[in-house]
């Protein structure tokens, strides 16, 4: 499992995390959801390693952890295999098994049709497809997702939660997803973690225990509304307790 | 979006057709002006065809192949060696403040200052043109091989980081293909240079090339030699670099090709 204790972080002068204890295990899917500018992205930077904390404690059991970025983040002049098995490359796995393996998760995610176009030539949706295989390709059994869904339009972004909740639950593979979106948190987590700015601290805990599939839209509107009448998470958000309650 | 074949077809013909008329509009010019002041001063672009004639019998070939391999051979030394060197400045924040100067300074020099140095150093002769051609164009393939390495995507290298990505693979999958879409455009600018500074290094330094022949066409007051001399600089130029260069780039960089042929 992957553990951080008495994390505290400062940027320069400002301190961007304090106190933060977050704990991931196996199998498990966490949302961090919090408003712009909460730190909940250095909070993902430290959990995947990039980032050594000012203060705290980080401990990773995971066998390997990899990062889904707010962008897709493809190499422009590789193409769609390519990019792909980037990670298999980088681990030293021979030309024609990785291809091989690549060729296989992009047919799973529905791409298929386009094994050799450059990134350029496939849209937004796709790209992201592309990076979410690339780090399902090293055989994670933890995902870290930074706002992956936040440049798709609605319709495109539904689906890709869809295509991660079976993804993530056919493999197994635990998940750190940072979100600003508080429905999309309340349908891709076990549990939710509310973070509040200046400097960021987790101030809200809800475990969330109807199954995925019954998470329908209603279900959803109504979380996020029970969820904001909590005081901690309005303050968060920035609501006055008067704006919530009609 | 896809273009139907006889579309297509147009469009290029267009494209050249604009492209033909620039010609035409500066040769109608050029042929304008000779009428202006006299076939003395401006020969007309007949003169210079007539002219370019009678070099070709006179053995024009050996001159025009004197001065290709020389600058050939100083811009070939040059791309290599700049482009290395501004890779490694680019790459490592030392050695490109060590190096940056020294390449202001280069580029700084005039060439004429360095036909003189060359000739000093080597005496008349093919060295010092390829020396002069190697040390005026260098600079230039730095500058574009440094600016590619210092503007390296940085998220990109977070995302090696994520992945793990040993440093040979760093190099050759993430730095390298974004470097050389710095590095064409530079070089066809240094190949440009290249020309140039070889034909002015063969005015002083050497008895064969088309420097030389400039040279005597000075002394004979044959401005008509004078301009043929130049058309066939001005086509050698266009030959290496959309014979040579850009073929190279693309086959270098197909993900740009595609680019352009989606858009």
């Amino acid at each position: 499992m992957l553990k951080l204790e008495a994390v505290g972080h400062d940027f320069g002068r400002e301190r961007t995390l304090a106190g933060i204890d977050l704990a991931i295990v196996p199998g498990e899917s966490v949302c961090l959801v919090g408003p712009s500018g909460c730190g909940k992205t250095t909070l993902l930077r430290i959990a995947a390693g990039l980032v050594t904390p000012s203060e705290g404690r980080v401990s990773d059991a995971f066998h390997r952890s990899t990062v889904v970025f707010q962008e897709p983040r493809l190499l422009p002049w590789r193409r769609l295999l390519d990019n792909i098995a980037l990670g298999l490359k980088a681990q030293g796995v021979p030309r024609r098994e990785r291809l091989a393996r690549a060729r296989a998760l992009a047919d799973e995610l529905g791409l298929a049709e386009r094994h050799h176009h450059f990134p350029h030539e496939l849209s937004g949706g796709m790209q992201q497809r592309v990076a979410l295989a690339r780090a399902l390709a090293v055989d994670a059994d933890l995902l870290l997702l930074d706002e992956p869904f936040s440049a798709l339009d609605v319709g495109l972004r539904s689906e890709a939660q869809t295509l991660l909740l079976e993804l993530l639950a056919r493999r197994g593979i635990a998940s750190l997803l940072v979100t600003h979106d508080l429905t999309e948190a309340l349908r891709l987590g076990h549990r939710v973690l509310v973070m509040s700015p200046s400097p960021g601290r987790i101030v809200h805990e809800e475990r969330i225990a109807r199954p995925f599939v019954e998470r329908d839209t209603a279900f959803l509107y109504e979380a996020a509304g029970a969820l904001l009448r909590q005081a901690s998470v309005a303050e968060s958000f920035l609501f006055r307790q008067t704006e919530v309650s009609p | 979006m896809k273009r139907s074949l006889p579309t297509h077809c147009i469009e290029t013909l267009l494209g050249w057709g604009g492209s033909l008329t620039g010609v035409l509009l500066f040769v109608a010019l050029w042929e304008w002006g000779s009428q202006l002041y006299g076939s003395f001063l401006l020969p007309g672009p007949r003169d210079a065809l007539a002219a370019l004639a009678r070099l070709w019998q006179a053995d024009a070939l050996a001159a025009v192949w004197a001065t290709t391999w020389r600058a050939m051979l100083g811009f070939a030394l040059a791309a290599v060696i700049g482009t290395a060197l501004g890779i490694l400045a680019g790459l490592s924040r030392t050695l490109g403040r060590a190096l940056e100067p020294v390449s202001t300074v280069l580029l700084g020099i005039p060439p004429i200052a360095w036909i003189v140095l060359a000739i000093l150093w080597f005496g008349s002769g093919s060295l010092a043109t390829v020396y002069t051609v190697m040390a005026t164009s260098l600079p230039v393939s730095f500058a574009g091989a440094q600016m590619g390495a210092l503007t390296r995507d940085r998220r990109l290298q977070e995302m090696a980081d994520v992945f793990a990505v040993p440093p040979l693979m760093r190099l050759v999958d993430f730095h390298l293909p974004h470097i050389a879409s710095y590095v064409f455009p530079a070089l066809i600018t240094a190949l440009g240079v290249a020309w140039k500074v070889a034909v002015m290094a063969e005015l002083f330094a050497t008895e064969d090339g088309i420097g030389a022949g400039l040279a005597m066409a000075r002394v004979n007051l044959d401005t008509a030699a004078a301009m043929a001399w130049i058309v066939l600089v001005v086509a050698l130029l266009l030959a290496a670099e959309h014979g040579l260069l850009r073929p190279l780039q693309r086959r270098m960089e197909p993900w740009r090709q595609t680019g352009r042929g989606a858009r």
